[in-house]
């Protein structure tokens, strides 16, 4: 990284500040640690979204994508999850179905398989915000991971939350920019989505009590 | 020239080590509001064990015997082969791989020696350093890979000459991640609070202190040498990959003696807040010991990538 502008360097602080908080978000039990982490990463987002703008030819909508994922994603959703939180305090991963050491080597496989994956994209678009994208891709996938693994609703949402992330951001990384048109329409899907999980939280944690949500299914098999 | 500046590195190391203990320990007693011993008991326990002869037990073999040579002679090869004070000592010996070759070397021959004793606790204690060593030898070689990336290189002395160079280029996302991770790999390879409790013996917990329970005297005086220097030698390296200022790049008196000063400076440093991480920190379970090193293990694979695809 000889010569490198100040910008690059705050691009890729905020690229590795994405994969950072995917793996932090498989590492941690505790379900409270996990909305900081998805706010860190909604904030390093949105900084790509604005540097990104910063450089764009139609900055005016581009700003404006910016401070609606901005928005969304730092105040909205964390607020949303905060209020699923709430309903089961203190709520930790006691069992997920893969243990946290071998998740997170996982998560270094998935890492390395989002890379290999993305090379031809990269190759299309040989820029430097196209060489980030498969840090998009890794997003999706520890996503998928940690949604596919994890007992706790919250945490599914968590997972859900983070391919959403990782989709944001190689649509930011891959492409010229994203229209405002589409990004209301996702934000909009978004909310609607965790809305949806709340409510669906409250009823499950209302119907079983507090707890692991598969264990007791079975207790009541 | 460059073997001698080799050798005095080495020297330096050897005697530097166990005041690096003894500050690790004054400092934390300090912390802890006790009053401490002093910067050098470590030497006097040393020089008090070197005067004593050996005992070994009945069951033991040549493994028992060879161990502390062994393990002081791998730390003592790492630290005449890697840059601490100048980045010219034999220039082109100092590969990466090679340096993690020897430092495992050393931590198998401590483990066969444990096993060789035939006790439970030695056993036990070689099996749980092996397990550690397991994750955090790929952690130590995936962390500075991903500095060989930016210099094209897996010598430490072409890395930290580049470092040394040109600052600015350390401070990457992917340096940090695999400072983090180094810094783990570091705690974990000699020891050190969240890992294993350098201080205490107890048979649930403990890991080095098991594998080295039957050694006395002479022997004795070689691991703990040994153990020390290893933990100034991987202090140093993480000191000089990422915090490469003051390194000597040529072979002048005066650089050399701004190198050996900052060389100093900086471990004394990190082994003061090693201490100072210490006091705050309890020791983890020993099963959730893997999971820290498997993170630690992602984050070096994190900087590897970050490095590779960020540029």
């Amino acid at each position: 990284m000889h010569g490198a502008t100040w910008v690059e360097q705050a691009f890729n602080l905020a690229c590795g500040l994405l994969l950072l908080t995917a793996v932090g978000a498989l590492w941690r039990r505790e379900t409270s640690a996990l909305i900081p982490i998805l706010t860190v990463q909604g904030g390093a987002l949105t900084a790509i979204a604005v540097m990104l703008a910063a450089g764009h030819p139609d900055g005016g909508q581009a700003v404006l994508v910016a401070v609606v994922v901005g928005l969304l994603k730092v105040v909205i959703i964390p607020l949303l999850l905060r209020r699923v939180h709430r309903l089961v305090r203190n709520a930790r991963e006691t069992r997920p179905l893969v243990n946290v050491a071998t998740s997170l080597l996982a998560a270094a496989g998935l890492c390395l398989l989002a890379y290999a994956a993305a090379r031809p994209l990269v190759a299309v678009a040989e820029s430097p915000t196209a060489r980030a994208t498969p840090v998009g891709l890794s997003l999706v996938l520890i996503g998928f991971f940690l949604a596919a693994t994890r007992h706790r609703a919250i945490s599914q949402i968590v997972g859900l939350l983070l391919i959403d992330n990782g989709i944001a951001a190689t649509a930011f990384l891959a492409t010229d920019g994203v229209p405002l048109i589409v990004e209301l329409g996702v934000c909009a899907d978004l909310v609607l989505a965790v809305l949806v999980l709340q409510v669906l939280t409250a009823r499950m944690v209302h119907t079983f009590g507090d707890g692991d949500l598969d264990d007791l299914r079975e207790l009541h098999d | 020239m460059t073997v001698l500046v080799a050798l005095g590195q080495a020297v330096l190391l050897a005697v530097l080590a166990p005041y690096v203990l003894g500050l690790t320990r004054a400092v934390r007693a300090r912390l802890e509001g006790r009053a401490g011993r002093r910067l050098g008991q470590p030497w006097r326990d040393l020089r008090k064990l070197l005067r004593k002869p050996p005992t070994s037990p009945s069951d033991a073999s040549l493994f028992f015997v060879a161990a502390p040579p062994v393990l002081l002679a791998t730390s003592l090869l790492v630290a005449v082969a890697a840059p601490f004070v100048a980045t010219t000592s034999l220039a082109g010996e100092a590969d990466l791989i090679v340096v993690v070759g020897l430092l495992l070397l050393g931590a198998v021959a401590l483990a066969l020696a444990g096993l060789d004793t035939g006790t439970a606790f030695g056993g036990m204690g070689a099996s749980r350093e092996m397990t550690i060593a397991a994750l955090v030898e790929p952690t130590l070689l995936l962390s500075v890979f991903a500095l060989s990336v930016r210099v094209g290189s897996t010598d430490l002395a072409a890395i930290v000459t580049a470092g040394a160079t040109d600052p600015a280029s350390v401070f990457t996302p992917a340096s940090a991640l695999a400072a983090a991770a180094l810094a783990i790999a570091t705690l974990a390879e000699c020891g050190r609070v969240p890992v294993d409790n350098p201080s205490t013996h107890l048979e649930l917990t403990m890991v080095h202190e098991a594998m080295v329970l039957e050694y006395s005297g002479r022997d004795l005086a070689l691991v703990e040498w040994a153990s020390a220097l290893r933990l100034t030698i991987l202090l140093g390296l993480l000191a000089n990959l990422f915090a490469p200022w003051g390194v000597a790049t040529h072979l002048t008196p005066v650089a050399l003696a701004i190198g050996t000063a900052a060389f100093i400076a900086k471990v004394g440093g990190l082994a003061a807040l090693l201490a100072a991480g210490e006091v705050l920190a309890a020791k983890l379970r020993l099963f959730r010991v893997p999971e820290l090193l498997a993170g630690s293990f992602a984050l070096a694979l994190l900087a590897v990538l970050a490095a590779a695809v960020l540029g």
